[in-house]
């Protein structure tokens, strides 16, 4: 038996949770809460009407949220909407590796994706252009302490949808130093791609891949951020299908999941980019 | 647990409703008083309630409860136990906390008077360890990697155990073990007394076979109706260190979580758990399944009566996944470069 990330003083929590129902019953506004009341680190999703962000209060009930909608929105149209749906635990295990999908594949054309922990000291974790590929994407990141991770997905009227889930986290996550920067593996497989292609019973095809970087958040004492910031996916034939550009918060040795509507050509697909301070990233990645 | 996430946006909620929640909180707490409710443990006392149990003659155990660590159990969760010899006590494990251990010592010598000899720490965990200040210093001993795995990781653990455990924890600080093991059988306060050396929960666990009784104490290497903890893991060595239990003339079972039993219940299980454990593992990461489609699985039936199943399951997904996934990927790259 060991205690990891756990949530602080689970009967200060029991009593919020008591006196949140007894408020939520007063108050039908708090009802949209999407976190379930649950001990386990339950998958969950939001579940908030959609409605105009400025007149709807934040389903998720964050302190932050104004904040947040002024930084990353300014006066573009914002709805919360359970069509964007965003799975991690509900408690993280491991603040360093907290696993966490996006979907917005309920919505029509979407043309971009970004995601974003509101109480993370670096908030925005990384933004996806799906292009060819479904509007989801699996990842992980590090969570400095309990905050609602979000994501954003504009469609093609220029609206972003907002959905996110509440993640209970003992922090730490972005001010520990890296592993990969305390060992010499990174300097010698630094931007190495492990990945592999599965086809889909959709007809599609499914990328996993595993790129080794320290990723550092910079938050660190003495260890400047050091981060991939771009990743193109194209296929065979050079076409560009899907691009990710992740963030310092994206967890170190970052891996990724995402669904392409269709199968590659030739069973292979390649992985182009680079990180901050300028090292390719250049790899094939096959079946 | 659960939305114990809310605790922060909860200090944030609307004037209306945050007035709403202090006179509710009033009102919950004046009728707490009123009716005297308390909970389930005897928080306001901070006592334990250690009943030790005798399972043969000299051979004790006393049993914890089998959930995961919080206020109201104060982390009284773990199996401890002790051997009384003609001319001495063997401590296994000292519990979660300070008053853990001053508790277990105290219940001790309402049994014997005879002098502490020995006091192990089976591994690494801080449920086992944290009870260490209660006992003389000269007498704690444990594995050499666990000696090193508490003096890395133990401030760490009791950090995390006074968040979870509240003032149950309170004075309670790392006492790392001085004296190294090395497996073998020998006389310890006049008891036959068999030392293992094995792993796989952890890096390190020592498991202590009472001969005179035929009682083995296996620590977390068994879990009895309460599902097994992966976070130092290594499924394989585990496994193989089930084999070696099974082979052993005993004729009782005392798990590190759980009743202890006659029989080899909780083994059969334990290895069972284990076994299903790893092979969804390591199928979702060759089929291509993300970490948070793995947390979907739904758990056999089998595996119902396990307490806190549906937690470690999840638990053991973040613990053991990424080193799944690692290996498929990384072969297929290897595969793809040929």
């Amino acid at each position: 038996m060991t205690p990891s990330a756990r949530p602080a003083l689970a009967w200060i929590a029991a009593a919020t949770t008591a006196l949140g129902m007894l408020a939520t019953a007063a108050a039908p506004a708090q009802a949209a809460s999407s976190v379930p009341a649950a001990s386990t680190p339950a998958p969950s999703a939001s579940t908030a009407p959609t409605a105009a962000a400025g007149t709807q209060a934040d389903p998720l009930d964050s302190p932050r949220w104004e904040d947040m909608r002024k930084s990353f929105f300014a006066d573009a149209t914002v709805v919360f909407d359970e069509r964007v749906r965003v799975s991690g635990p509900a408690v993280a295990e491991d603040s360093l590796n907290v696993p966490v999908s996006v979907d917005a594949s309920g919505l029509p054309a979407v043309e971009e994706l970004i995601v974003f922990a509101d109480f993370n000291p670096i908030v925005k974790a990384l933004r996806f252009e799906p292009g060819a590929a479904q509007p989801r994407l699996g990842f992980r990141i590090k969570l400095q302490q309990s905050s609602p991770v979000r994501a954003a997905a504009r469609t093609a009227d220029g609206v972003w949808h907002v959905g996110g889930a509440w993640v209970t986290a003992t922090g730490g996550g972005c001010t520990l130093p890296s592993v990969g920067s305390g060992s010499p593996e990174w300097q010698e497989r630094l931007n190495e791609v492990n990945g592999k292609l599965w086809p889909r019973v959709d007809g599609g095809e499914r990328l996993r891949m595993r790129i080794i970087h320290p990723m550092d958040t910079g938050l660190a004492a003495g260890i400047p951020a050091f981060h991939i910031e771009d990743i193109v996916i194209t296929d065979a034939e050079g076409r560009t299908l899907s691009r990710i550009q992740p963030l310092e918060p994206v967890s170190e040795n970052p891996s990724f999941t995402l669904d392409l509507r269709a199968a590659a050509p030739g069973a292979r697909l390649h992985v182009a980019g680079r990180d901050n301070n300028g090292n390719r990233i250049d790899a094939w990645v096959t079946r | 647990m659960s939305r114990s996430a809310s605790s922060a946006p909860a200090l944030h909620r609307r004037p209306a409703v945050r007035a709403l929640r202090s006179l509710l909180a009033g009102l919950l707490f004046a009728l707490c008083t009123l009716l005297a409710i308390s909970p389930p443990v005897h928080a306001e006392d901070f006592d334990y309630r250690l009943q030790p149990r005798e399972l043969a003659p000299g051979a004790w155990v006393v049993v914890g409860l089998k959930e995961d660590f919080s206020f109201a159990n104060g982390g009284n969760i773990v199996n401890t136990g002790f051997i009384v010899g003609s001319e001495g006590v063997i401590v296994i494990d000292t519990g979660s906390s300070k008053r853990y251990g001053e508790q277990m010592l105290a219940a001790i010598r309402r049994v014997t008077p005879l002098p502490i000899v020995l006091v192990v720490n089976t591994h690494q965990h801080p449920d086992h360890f944290l009870g260490n200040q209660a006992f003389p210093r000269a007498t704690l001993a444990a594995l050499p990697e666990t000696i090193a795995a508490i003096r890395s990781e133990g401030e760490g653990f009791n950090a995390n155990m006074y968040r979870l455990n509240g003032d149950w924890m309170r004075d309670t600080e790392v006492v790392v073990p001085e004296r190294a093991l090395a497996a073998g059988r020998q006389r310890i306060g006049g008891r036959d007394v068999e030392l293992r050396a094995l792993g796989g929960h952890t890096v390190a666990d020592l498991v202590v076979i009472d001969h005179d009784s035929g009682t083995v104490y296996a620590a977390d290497l068994l879990f009895h109706d309460r599902t097994p903890t992966t976070p130092h893991a290594d499924i394989a060595r585990w496994l193989a260190a089930l084999d070696t239990l099974e082979g052993l003339p005993a004729r009782r079972w005392v798990p590190g979580h759980g009743e202890p039993a006659t029989d080899l219940a909780p083994l059969r299980q334990t290895r069972d758990y284990l076994g299903w454990l790893a092979q969804t593992i390591r199928a979702g990461a060759e089929s291509g399944q993300d970490m948070t489609e793995l947390f979907q699985t739904p758990i056999p039936p089998r595996f119902a009566g396990l307490a806190l199943v549906n937690e470690e399951f999840r638990r053991s997904v973040v613990h053991l996944f990424p080193a799944a996934e690692r290996a498929v990927l990384e072969a297929a790259r290897a595969k793809a470069s040929r």
